[in-house]
C-alpha cells in the first residue's frame, strides 16, 4: 500500500503486519502463492516435502501485509496468514509524488 | 396432514388413480415425473392432488431427472415417488442404481407396456419383470410388487412406501396397463387403519453417528439433508462413514449388505396368494393381470375335478424362492405352468426354485392383449393330462 | 429425541475406523472440510481447488448455516468436491447433480442447495437439467469448473473445449463449436450468471456469496486451468504459465453481451457479472398460483 502523503487520518488506519502459516505437507508445489503474494514474500524451498514437492518457504520476515491471498489461491488448503500486528502508517510508508504520478500514468496507459 | 390426504370411502377409478391416491395415503408429499403411456394418470392425479395436500408436484425434464429429483427428495425427508412405462423406465435405470447405492427410500410405479423399445404404447405387457431385478448395472436386490386390480393397487403403492422405509431400498410396483387402466371399485379405509412405517432416524447425535453403519437388520437409520449429521452419500463404493473407498474389501463389504438387508429378510417382505394348493399336481403361478385370467382358469379346471392349484405372486422381488421350492418338493405336485404376458421372466426362477423336482411350463403370451382362458385351459389341460 | 441423543454410539469394528484423522484443524478452513478428507485428488495447480476454496471462503464469509447448505456434486474431478465438505454433501450420477438437487430444494426450501460441477458432467451429459433448472427457475446455484475437457477420464474433448484444441479424442484439434456457457446460462433464463478465473479469487468468492444469497438460479462460472489434460496435450505450459495468461488475457467488463463472451482457443477471457435479474422461483409460483388454486378448487 502506498500513499502519496502522510493521510490526515493516518492514526485511524493501520498497516497490517502478517504471519505466513505453511502446512507443507499438505503442499504440492503448483508455486501459485510464490507467483502472486502482492508483496513477493516467498520463495520455492530446494527441499522435498513428504509428497515429494518443494514447498514455499517465507523469504523475508515481517514484509507480509496479511492479505490472506496467498490462503484464497492455495487449492490445497496449505496455507493461510495470520495477523501478527497492526502498526501506524509511518513517513517511510509514504511514497514520493513524482513516483506516485508516474504509476498514475502507468495505469492509465494499461487501461 | 390435511383433511383430504386420504380419501376414505368407496371410489370408481383406475389403477393408476389409485396408485396415487396410494401414494397419497401413504404420505407422499413429492412426486416427479414425465409423461408416459399407460403412466400418465398418476401423474395428472398427483398434479391435482399433491398441490391440495401440502407436497410437490413437478415435472421433469425426462425420466433420468425425475428418477434423480425422487432420489434428491427422499434425501431430504420426503416420501417421494414418481410413474413411468417401458422407455421411461429404461431411463430411471442409471438412477435407480443411485437409490440402491445410497440407499434412498423411494417409489417407482412402472405400468408395463408392450416391448422392446417403444413397441406398444397403449396395449399391455408384463416384459420389465427381469429389468425391474437386474436392470440397472452392477449387483443388488431391489423389491417389486404387482398389484392385480386397482384396489390392490392401492394397497400395495402404501405398502412399497413402508417396506422402501424399512429397508432403505427403491420398491417398484410392477403394474401393467390393464391394471392400469381398469377402471374398478376401489375401497379406502380410515386415515388411522392405512399402516405406515416410517424410516428409522439416527438414535445419537452427530459426532457419533456414522451413517452407513447398520442396525442388526442390515439397515443403517437414515440422517436426513439440513438435520445437522453433515453426511456425504456417494455412489462410489463406499464404507460406514460414507468415504470413498475403492477396494475389494470395501465392495465386499458394502455390497454384501446391500443384498442381504433384502435377501436375509425375504420371508417378511414375501407375500403370494394361494388357491387350491393342497392337493394340486398343477400349479398356475401368476401375477398382475395374467393373474385374472389365472384364476378364471383354476376355478373352470376346479370345477371340472381337476388338481390345479394356483399360486399369485404380489411379491415379485426378492422371488418367492422358499415358498416355490416348498412347493416343488411336494410328492403330489408334477408340474408349475407360468402364465406371463412375454417370453418367459418369471418362469426362469420358476424354475430354478423347481431344481428339478416339478416340470416347468411357460404359457406366455406375446403382448398387446392378455389371453384368453381358454389358451391358458388347453395348456394345463395338456400338462394335466 | 434429546433423550435419544445421549445414547450411545453404535460400536465400529476396529478395521472401519479411520486413522487418517491427523493434521485436522492445521488450517482454519478445516472447520468446512470433513475430517481425514485432505488431501484431495487433484492435480497439482488443478483450478478445481481454487474455485473450492472460493466456495469455503464464501461460506465463511456470508456466515451461511453449515447444517442447511447442501452441496450436490455430479461425477468428474469436480464431482468429488462434494465430499471433502463438512456438510451435507451428494455425490450423484453423471449429469444428475441438478435433478437430485432440484429435488432436494423442493421438498425442503429452507436448504441452501449449492451444485458444484464440471462443464462435461453440467453441459454435456446434463445439458438437459441444466437449462430446464434455469428455465423452471429453482432456487439453486451452479458451480460450474470449466477446465475444457474431461480430466477424470484422463483429458477427452467435450462441450465446452474450444475449436482448435486438442485433446484426447481431438487428436487432430476439436472441430465442434464450444458452448459459451454464460450465453446458454441466460437463453435458458438463469437469474444470475457470472465468469471468474480460478486467478480472480476475491471475485470469485465475493461472486458465490452473491450467487447464494440471490433467490433463483445463479449460475457461476469458473475457468480453471487443468495441468495434466488439457494444458499438456495443447503446450499450454504449467498451472502458473496459465494462470499468467489469465492474469494477461482475462479483462472484467459489465457492457458485453453474453453472446459476445465465447472463449476461443487461446483467446481473451470476459470476465464478470452477465445477468442478475430478479424473477418467481418454481417455488414461489408453486405456493401462490398453484398451491391457491388447488385450495379454492377443493
Amino acid at each position: 500500500m502506498g500513499y502519496w502523503r502522510l493521510p490526515l487520518d493516518s492514526c485511524e488506519h493501520f498497516i497490517t503486519v502478517g504471519k505466513v502459516n505453511i502446512i507443507e505437507y499438505r503442499c504440492k508445489g503448483c508455486g501459485y502463492c510464490i507467483e502472486f503474494c502482492p508483496k513477493d514474500v516467498l520463495e520455492e524451498s530446494t527441499y522435498f516435502n513428504e509428497k515429494g514437492y518443494h514447498p514455499p518457504y517465507v523469504k523475508i520476515e515481517g514484509k507480509c501485509i496479511n492479505c490472506n491471498f496467498c490462503e484464497t489461491i492455495c487449492p490445497e488448503f496449505a496455507i493461510f496468514c495470520t495477523e501478527l500486528e497492526r502498526r501506524e502508517i509511518k513517513p517511510e510508508d509514504i511514497i514520493t509524488e513524482p513516483e506516485y504520478r508516474h504509476r498514475m500514468r502507468q495505469r492509465k496507459k494499461q487501461d | 396432514m390435511k383433511s383430504n390426504t386420504v380419501i376414505t370411502g368407496t371410489h370408481f377409478i383406475t389403477g393408476d388413480d389409485a396408485c396415487a391416491e396410494g401414494g397419497i395415503a401413504a404420505g407422499c408429499t413429492f412426486f416427479a415425473g414425465y409423461p408416459i403411456t399407460p403412466a400418465t394418470e398418476v401423474a395428472e392425479r398427483m398434479s391435482k392432488r399433491l398441490p391440495q395436500v401440502g407436497g410437490v408436484y413437478v415435472q421433469m425434464e425426462d425420466e433420468l431427472a425425475s428418477m434423480a429429483a425422487v432420489i434428491g427428495a427422499s434425501s431430504a425427508g420426503a416420501r417421494a415417488m414418481t410413474s413411468t412405462s417401458g422407455p421411461g423406465f429404461s431411463l430411471m435405470m442409471e438412477n435407480i442404481g443411485l437409490a440402491v447405492m445410497l440407499e434412498v427410500p423411494c417409489v417407482i410405479v412402472n405400468i408395463m407396456r408392450g416391448g422392446p423399445s417403444t413397441g406398444l404404447p397403449t396395449l399391455v405387457g408384463q416384459q420389465d419383470v427381469m429389468q425391474a431385478r437386474w436392470g440397472s448395472h452392477g449387483d443388488y436386490e431391489i423389491i417389486a410388487l404387482s398389484p392385480s386390480s386397482p384396489q390392490e393397487s392401492f394397497e400395495l403403492t402404501v405398502d412399497a412406501f413402508n417396506l422402501a422405509d424399512i429397508y432403505r431400498v427403491p420398491v417398484i410396483i410392477l403394474s401393467d396397463e390393464i391394471i392400469g387402466h381398469m377402471t374398478e371399485k376401489v375401497t379406502i379405509s380410515e386415515t388411522e387403519k392405512i399402516k405406515i412405517v416410517h424410516r428409522k432416524n439416527p438414535a445419537c447425535g452427530p459426532e457419533n453417528f456414522v451413517p452407513f453403519f447398520p442396525d442388526e437388520d442390515g439397515v443403517p437409520p437414515m440422517a436426513l439433508a439440513g438435520d445437522g449429521y453433515h453426511v456425504h452419500a456417494t455412489g462410489l463404493t463406499h464404507d460406514e462413514h460414507g468415504y470413498p473407498v475403492i477396494t475389494a474389501d470395501a465392495q465386499e463389504r458394502l455390497v454384501q449388505r446391500l443384498v442381504n438387508k433384502i435377501r436375509k429378510n425375504e420371508e417378511k417382505i414375501v407375500r403370494t396368494e394361494e388357491y387350491y394348493l393342497d392337493d394340486a399336481e398343477v400349479i398356475i403361478i401368476s401375477y398382475g393381470c395374467s393373474a385374472r385370467t389365472s384364476l378364471d382358469v383354476v376355478e373352470t379346471a376346479h370345477g371340472k375335478g381337476m388338481k390345479v392349484g394356483f399360486l399369485r405372486l404380489i411379491t415379485i422381488w426378492p422371488f418367492p424362492e422358499t415358498k416355490i421350492r416348498g412347493l416343488a418338493s411336494r410328492k403330489n405336485v408334477k408340474a408349475f405352468v407360468v402364465a406371463e404376458i412375454n417370453h418367459g421372466q418369471v418362469v426362469y426362477e420358476v424354475e430354478r426354485c423347481a431344481a428339478g423336482e416339478a416340470e416347468t411350463v411357460l404359457a406366455g403370451f406375446m403382448g398387446g392383449r392378455i389371453f384368453e382362458p381358454d389358451e391358458l385351459y388347453k395348456v394345463v389341460q395338456e400338462i394335466a393330462n | 429425541m434429546k433423550e435419544r441423543l445421549k445414547q450411545a454410539p453404535p460400536k465400529i469394528p476396529d478395521e472401519a475406523k479411520l486413522s487418517w484423522k491427523k493434521g485436522h484443524g492445521d488450517h482454519p478452513l478445516d472447520r468446512y472440510l470433513k475430517e481425514g478428507r485432505i488431501p484431495h485428488i487433484w492435480c497439482p495447480g488443478c483450478g478445481i481447488g481454487i474455485a473450492f476454496t472460493a466456495f469455503i471462503k464464501a461460506l465463511e464469509k456470508a456466515e451461511f448455516d453449515q447444517d442447511k447448505t447442501v452441496v450436490v456434486s455430479g461425477i468428474g474431478c469436480s464431482g468429488r468436491a462434494a465430499g471433502y465438505l463438512n456438510l451435507d454433501t451428494y455425490h450423484t450420477t453423471h449429469g444428475r447433480a441438478i435433478p437430485f438437487a432440484t429435488g432436494l430444494k423442493l421438498a425442503k426450501p429452507e436448504l441452501k442447495t449449492v451444485v458444484f460441477s464440471g462443464d462435461g458432467d453440467l453441459f454435456a451429459i446434463g445439458g438437459n437439467h441444466i437449462i430446464h433448472a434455469a428455465r423452471r427457475n429453482v432456487d439453486m446455484t451452479v458451480i460450474c469448473i470449466n477446465n475444457f475437457n474431461y480430466g477424470m477420464t484422463g483429458g477427452q474433448g467435450g462441450p465446452t473445449t474450444p475449436v482448435e484444441a486438442r485433446t484426447t479424442t481431438t487428436p487432430y484439434g476439436c472441430a465442434e463449436h464450444p458452448f459459451n456457457l454464460i450465453y446458454l446460462a441466460k437463453a435458458a433464463g438463469a437469474a444470475y450468471v457470472a465468469r471468474w478465473t480460478a486467478l480472480h479469487t476475491h471475485e470469485l468468492r465475493d461472486s458465490i456469496v452473491e450467487a447464494m444469497s440471490k433467490t433463483g438460479f445463479s449460475f457461476v462460472e469458473v475457468i480453471t486451468p487443468c495441468p495434466t489434460g488439457y494444458a499438456r496435450r495443447n503446450r499450454l505450459g504449467t498451472g502458473l504459465e496459465i494462470m499468467r495468461f489469465y492474469k494477461e488475457n482475462s479483462y472484467i467488463t459489465d457492457i458485453l453481451e453474453p453472446e459476445d463472451t465465447a472463449l476461443l482457443f487461446k483467446g481473451k477471457i470476459a470476465v464478470g457479472k452477465f445477468v442478475d435479474i430478479e424473477k418467481p422461483t418454481f417455488m414461489e409460483m408453486y405456493r401462490e398460483y398453484i398451491v391457491q388454486q388447488a385450495e379454492n378448487s377443493g
